[in-house]
C-alpha cells in the first residue's frame, strides 16, 4: 500500500467508534446501490517506491531525448539555457505545495514574486498592466482574441496572420468557434503578414487583430506600419511576442499593440515535450479591468507595511459566475515563477546577450547553409534566431541522417503550411556552438 | 522599506549580473547589421541587475513567507490539498522526459506517447469514461472543452439554435457558470433543496427544449452526494441534454463509484487535486476532458493510439473541437499523476477516498458542537460550516480564517459556496493524520470560544505574520499592479 496514508487500522477504528458508525460502508449508503462498484477497479497493483522509479526510467529511457542530441528544433518551444539557479528555488516546496494565494497573509512569497513577474513582463512587452499569467501562448492568444470583443462589443471578426505560429492558430480558431466568432486569416507574402489583404480584411466588424512578432518563420513584421489599418478600423492590436526576443527588439508596446502576449517557455522552463509553460498576457492600462485571469496588487496593513494580494478579483468567475471576463480560476505560478527567477538572473544585459548570441548564431547558421548548393534561404526578410531554408534534398532522408549524428533538424514546415513542401524550419539559441553550427551545415551537404 | 521587504528590483545594481554566458565567439558580427534599427529596442528594459547569490537569497526568503502542503494543515475545501509524493517530483525530471522536445518526430517520443496512452487508461477505468483527451491545462480549461463538445454534438444534432441553456446548481463552482457563457449558453440555476441537494421539483420545471445540460459537481460542493443522480440523469437525457460531471470531487468516490455509471456523459478531472500533482501556487494543474464512446470524437486533438508495437498521435479526427491548448498539455503534471496511480494501484486509491471520507467525518462531527452544521448528515471528502453563530459575537469567517494563521494552519475555503451563510468549507484530505485533525479541532474551538470572550482576537488577526491583515478594498480601487522606477 501507499505510503502517503498515516492511518493505522486502529486509527481507523478510533475514527469509526468516534462518529458512531461500525463501518466505512455506512459512509457511502447515501449512494444508490445499483451504481456502487461491485469489483475492484482494473487498475495495476500497488508499486513500492523503487519499483515506481524503475517503471519512471525504463519509460523515460524510451525516448531519446536532447541531452543525447545537438537540437535545432523549435517552432515555438524552445532550447534555451537554465540556470541552475531556476530549479532549486522552484523546486521549495514552499512554493510548489501551495496552492493560490486566497490567504494573502500567509502567501506573501508567492504574491510578492508575481508581483515581481507582473512588473517584467510590463518592462519587457512595454504595456502598462501584466496578469499573473495563463496556461500557454496559445490560450493566451485566444483568450487575448475573446478579450478584445469584449472592447469592441458588437464586432464579431478576429484576424490572424497566417505568420502566426500554428498551434497558436488551432487554439484560436477552437475558441472563436465556440464563442461563434468569425475567423479570418490574412495570408502570407514572402514569410510575413500580406499588408495590403490586412489592410483590405480589416474593418469596423474586426474585433481584434493578431500578428506575432518575430512571427512563426522567425521574422522580423513591422508592427508599426501593421498597426495602421488596425488602429484606423478601431480594432484591437494584439501581438504575440517570444520574451527572449524582448531583450533585443522594441517593446509591441511602443509599436501600437493594445495587447501583447506571448509563450514564456524560454524564460528558465524545461521543453517537456510542450508543458508546463505559461502564456503571459499584458495589456495597455484601460483596459485593464477587462484581463482574463489573476492579477496580483501592491497594498498596505493597518501599521503601514507593504504587502500584496489578488485584486481585481470581480472580473473573476467566483464572483461574477456567468458574467466573468474569462472562466481562468488559476495561474501557471510555477512556471511564472521560473521566469522571474530566470530575467533576475539574467538582468537587462543578460537578457539582451541571450537574445544577441542567438540572433548572431542564427544568421551565422544561415549564411553557412545558404552558401550550399542544394539550400537556399525561404525567405528574404531580416530574421531573429530562427529562419526557414528550402532544399532540393529529401527532407525525411535529411532529418533521419542528421538523428544517426545525434543532430536534431528542424520543423518540417509542410506539415502546417501545404505551400512550402521543401522547407524547414531551424532555431539557433546561444547553447549551440560554432562547432556544432559547423558540424550541422557539414551534415546537411553530406547528406545524399 | 526595511531591507527584508525590498523587491527584487529595489536591490538592483548596476553592473551585477547573476549568471554566466557563453562567451560570444561572433564578436566581430555587428547586430546592427543583421537586424534593421527600427527593430531594436530603444530603451532597455527595468530588469533587475543582482548577483547569484541574491537571487537565491531573495528567492529564498520569498519562500519562507510561503506555505505549502508540506508546511502544514491545508484544508481548503474544493481543493483538495493532499501531499504530493516526492518521488513523482524526481520522475517528472527525468531528463528522458523534461528534455524532449514536443516536435520531435514520434519514433524519438515513443515513452511519452505509451504514458499518455496509459495514463488516459487508467482514468477511463477510474472514472467509466469511455475515451479521455489529457490536453486541458486546468480544470476550468477541461469545462470549457467539455461545454465546446456540447455545443458541437448539438449541432451535429441539428439542435444547436433551440438548445441554448445549461442547468447549473447554486452551489456549484463559479467556473462552470463563467465556462458556460463562454460557449454561448445562458445559464439557468437551479437550487438546493433543503437537504442540500438538486432540487428535482424545480429541476423538472427548468427542464425543456432549450436545455442543452447540466453541470453537476458530486458529491457537491456542500460535500454531500446527489442521491438522485440517477433521477436527474434521466430527466436531462429524456429532454436531449448532457450531463456534465465537474470532476473537482472525485477523490471520496474513486474505486467505490464511477461518474460513467451515474449517466454522466463528459467529465474533467483535476490531476492537482484527485491525483496528488502539486498545486504549483495555482498552476500548472491539468484537467483532462473525458467523455462517452459515442462522443469521443469530439474529443481535442491529437489523440494516441496504439498500432501494433508503436504508439502514434492521431490528428484524422474530422470532428473534433480543434485544439484548446499548444501539443498535449501540462506533460510534466502527467508524469506525475501517473507516478501517483502506479503508487496507488486499485487498493490505494480505494483506500484514499474512504479515508478522505473518514477524516471529514470525523472533522465533521467534533466541529458541529461549537460550529453550525446546516446539513447535518452524512458526507464524502468535505462539509460545510456555517460561521453564522460567531459572526453574532462579531467575529465573521473572515476573522476566523485570519485567526487560523496564527496556528500556523491554512483556512478552510471561506464564504463558499454562496448557500451557506459565513460559509467555512473543510476538506482535509486521507494524507492528514489524526493528530493533525485533532489539533485542528481543539485550535477551531479556541477560536469559537474566543469569539464569545475576546472577539477583538480574531478581528484583529494574523497576529504574527510578515504582515498585519491586508486592505483588499484599497487595492482594488487604486491598483498597484507593477513596481515603478523612483524618478
Amino acid at each position: 500500500m501507499m505510503p502517503y496514508l498515516p492511518h493505522t487500522e486502529q486509527d481507523r477504528n478510533d475514527i469509526l467508534a468516534e462518529i458512531g458508525i461500525n463501518s466505512v460502508s455506512e459512509l457511502y449508503s447515501d449512494i444508490p446501490e445499483e451504481i456502487l462498484l461491485e469489483d475492484k477497479l482494473k487498475l495495476n497493483d500497488s508499486l513500492s517506491e523503487l519499483d515506481i522509479k524503475k517503471k519512471m526510467k525504463e519509460l523515460s529511457d524510451q525516448n531519446h531525448d536532447l541531452t543525447e542530441y545537438i537540437s535545432f528544433l523549435g517552432a515555438g518551444v524552445y532550447d534555451h539555457y537554465i540556470p541552475s539557479v531556476v530549479n532549486h528555488i522552484i523546486s521549495r516546496s514552499e512554493f510548489y505545495t501551495a496552492y493560490t494565494p486566497y490567504q494573502a497573509e500567509i502567501s506573501q512569497g508567492y504574491l510578492q514574486a508575481i508581483f515581481e513577474f507582473q512588473t517584467m513582463i510590463s518592462e519587457l512587452t512595454g504595456l502598462q498592466v501584466a496578469n499573473a499569467s495563463v496556461y500557454d501562448g496559445a490560450s493566451a492568444a485566444a483568450e487575448a482574441a475573446l478579450m478584445s470583443t469584449s472592447i469592441n462589443r458588437n464586432r464579431k471578426q478576429i484576424v490572424v496572420s497566417r505568420s502566426v505560429n500554428p498551434e497558436s492558430r488551432k487554439v484560436i480558431k477552437t475558441y472563436c468557434q465556440a464563442a461563434d466568432l468569425e475567423l479570418v486569416e490574412v495570408p502570407l507574402c514572402d514569410g510575413k503578414t500580406n499588408k495590403q489583404e490586412l489592410a483590405d480584411v480589416v474593418d469596423e466588424g474586426t474585433a481584434g487583430v493578431i500578428i506575432q512578432n518575430p512571427n512563426f518563420f522567425g521574422l522580423l513584421e513591422d508592427l508599426s506600419e501593421l498597426s495602421r489599418p488596425i488602429k484606423k478600423a478601431g480594432a484591437v492590436f494584439i501581438t504575440a511576442a517570444d520574451p527572449v526576443a524582448l531583450g533585443l527588439l522594441e517593446a509591441p508596446g511602443n509599436l501600437g499593440a493594445d495587447i501583447v502576449v506571448g509563450e514564456g517557455q524560454s524564460l528558465g522552463n524545461p521543453q517537456n515535450f510542450g508543458g508546463p509553460h505559461f502564456g503571459f498576457f499584458a495589456v495597455a492600462e484601460q483596459y485593464m479591468r477587462r484581463l482574463p485571469g489573476r492579477v496580483i496588487g501592491e497594498t498596505e496593513d493597518k501599521s503601514g507595511n507593504r504587502g500584496f494580494v489578488m485584486t481585481l478579483q470581480t472580473r473573476e468567475q467566483h464572483i461574477r459566475r456567468a458574467r466573468a471576463t474569462s472562466n481562468i480560476c488559476s495561474n501557471q505560478a510555477l512556471n511564472a515563477l521560473a521566469a522571474t527567477v530566470y530575467l533576475s538572473l539574467l538582468g537587462k544585459k543578460g537578457l539582451q546577450t541571450v537574445a544577441e548570441l542567438s540572433t548572431k548564431k542564427a544568421h551565422y547558421t544561415a549564411q553557412k547553409i545558404e552558401k550550399l548548393t542544394d539550400f537556399k534561404m525561404t525567405f528574404s526578410g531580416p530574421f531573429f534566431k530562427e529562419f526557414a531554408v528550402s532544399t532540393k534534398k529529401d527532407k525525411t532522408e535529411l532529418n533521419d541522417y542528421l538523428h544517426e549524428n545525434n543532430y536534431l533538424g528542424g520543423f518540417d514546415l509542410q506539415k502546417e503550411y501545404p505551400e512550402l513542401q521543401n522547407s524547414i524550419l531551424l532555431a539557433v539559441t546561444e547553447k549551440r556552438t560554432i562547432e556544432e553550427i559547423e558540424k550541422l551545415v557539414s551534415l546537411l551537404e553530406a547528406v545524399k | 522599506m526595511s531591507k527584508e521587504n525590498q523587491l527584487i528590483f529595489e536591490k538592483s545594481r548596476e553592473g551585477k549580473k547573476g549568471c554566466s554566458l557563453p562567451e560570444d565567439e561572433l564578436s566581430t558580427m555587428e547586430i546592427e547589421t543583421l537586424i534593421p534599427e527600427k527593430h531594436l529596442r530603444q530603451k532597455e528594459p527595468e530588469l533587475p541587475e543582482v548577483s547569484e547569490v541574491e537571487v537565491v537569497r531573495h528567492f529564498t526568503a520569498l519562500s519562507h513567507k510561503n506555505y505549502g502542503v508540506d508546511s502544514g494543515f491545508y484544508p481548503l475545501g474544493s481543493c483538495t490539498m493532499k501531499y504530493n509524493p516526492k518521488v513523482n517530483e524526481d520522475a517528472a525530471q527525468y531528463s528522458g522526459f523534461s528534455e524532449t522536445h514536443p516536435h520531435q518526430p514520434q519514433k524519438m517520443v515513443q515513452g511519452n506517447l505509451k504514458l499518455l496512452y496509459e495514463l488516459e487508461q487508467k482514468l477511463v477505468e477510474i472514472t467509466g469514461m469511455g475515451r479521455f483527451s489529457l490536453q486541458p491545462a486546468a480544470g476550468a480549461q477541461g469545462e470549457l472543452a467539455g461545454l465546446m463538445i456540447i455545443k458541437k454534438d448539438l449541432k451535429n444534432r441539428g439542435v444547436s439554435d433551440q438548445k441554448t441553456e445549461i442547468i447549473v446548481p447554486d452551489s456549484a463552482h463559479g467556473t462552470n457558470p463563467a465556462s458556460a457563457t463562454m460557449v454561448g449558453f445562458e445559464v439557468r440555476e437551479v437550487e438546493s433543496n433543503e437537504r442540500g441537494l438538486v432540487d428535482i421539483g424545480q429541476l423538472k420545471e427548468l427542464v425543456g427544449e432549450k436545455t442543452a445540460g447540466i453541470m453537476l459537481t458530486n458529491p457537491n460542493t456542500l460535500g454531500l452526494f446527489e442521491e438522485d443522480i440517477l433521477k436527474i440523469a434521466e430527466i436531462i437525457h429524456q429532454a436531449g441534454g448532457l450531463l456534465y460531471y465537474d470532476g473537482a470531487n472525485l477523490n471520496p468516490i474513486m474505486g467505490k463509484v464511477r461518474p460513467g455509471d451515474m449517466g454522466f456523459d463528459i467529465i474533467h478531472l483535476n490531476l492537482h487535486k484527485t491525483f496528488s500533482t502539486p498545486h504549483g501556487g495555482g498552476g500548472p494543474g491539468s484537467g483532462p476532458v473525458g467523455v462517452t464512446e459515442e462522443l469521443a470524437r469530439y474529443l481535442p486533438l491529437p489523440l494516441v493510439e496504439k498500432n501494433e508495437q508503436r504508439y502514434v498521435l492521431d490528428n484524422d479526427r474530422p470532428d473534433s473541437i480543434g485544439k484548446v491548448r499548444s501539443f498535449y498539455g501540462n506533460f510534466g503534471i502527467l508524469i506525475r499523476a501517473y507516478s501517483y496511480l502506479l503508487a496507488a494501484g486499485a487498493e490505494g486509491l480505494e483506500q484514499a477516498a474512504e479515508d478522505a471520507v473518514l477524516n471529514a467525518n470525523y472533522l465533521k462531527e467534533k466541529l458541529k458542537t461549537e460550529y453550525d452544521l446546516p446539513f447535518d448528515r452524512i458526507c464524502k471528502h468535505e462539509f460545510v460550516l456555517s460561521g453564522s453563530r460567531q459572526k453574532e459575537q462579531g467575529v465573521s469567517t473572515a476573522d476566523i480564517a485570519k485567526r487560523l494563521l496564527d496556528f500556523h494552519i491554512h483556512p478552510p475555503t471561506m464564504y463558499f459556496p454562496l448557500i451557506v451563510d459565513e460559509a467555512i468549507m473543510v476538506e482535509p484530505t486521507e494524507t492528514e493524520s489524526k493528530e493533525t485533525l485533532d489539533h485542528f479541532v481543539e485550535v477551531m474551538n479556541q477560536i469559537s470560544r474566543e469569539a464569545q470572550t475576546n472577539p477583538q482576537k480574531a478581528q484583529n488577526a494574523p497576529h504574527n505574520m510578515v504582515v498585519g491583515r491586508l486592505d483588499e478594498t484599497e487595492a482594488a480601487r487604486s491598483p498597484k499592479l507593477r513596481w515603478h522606477p523612483e524618478q
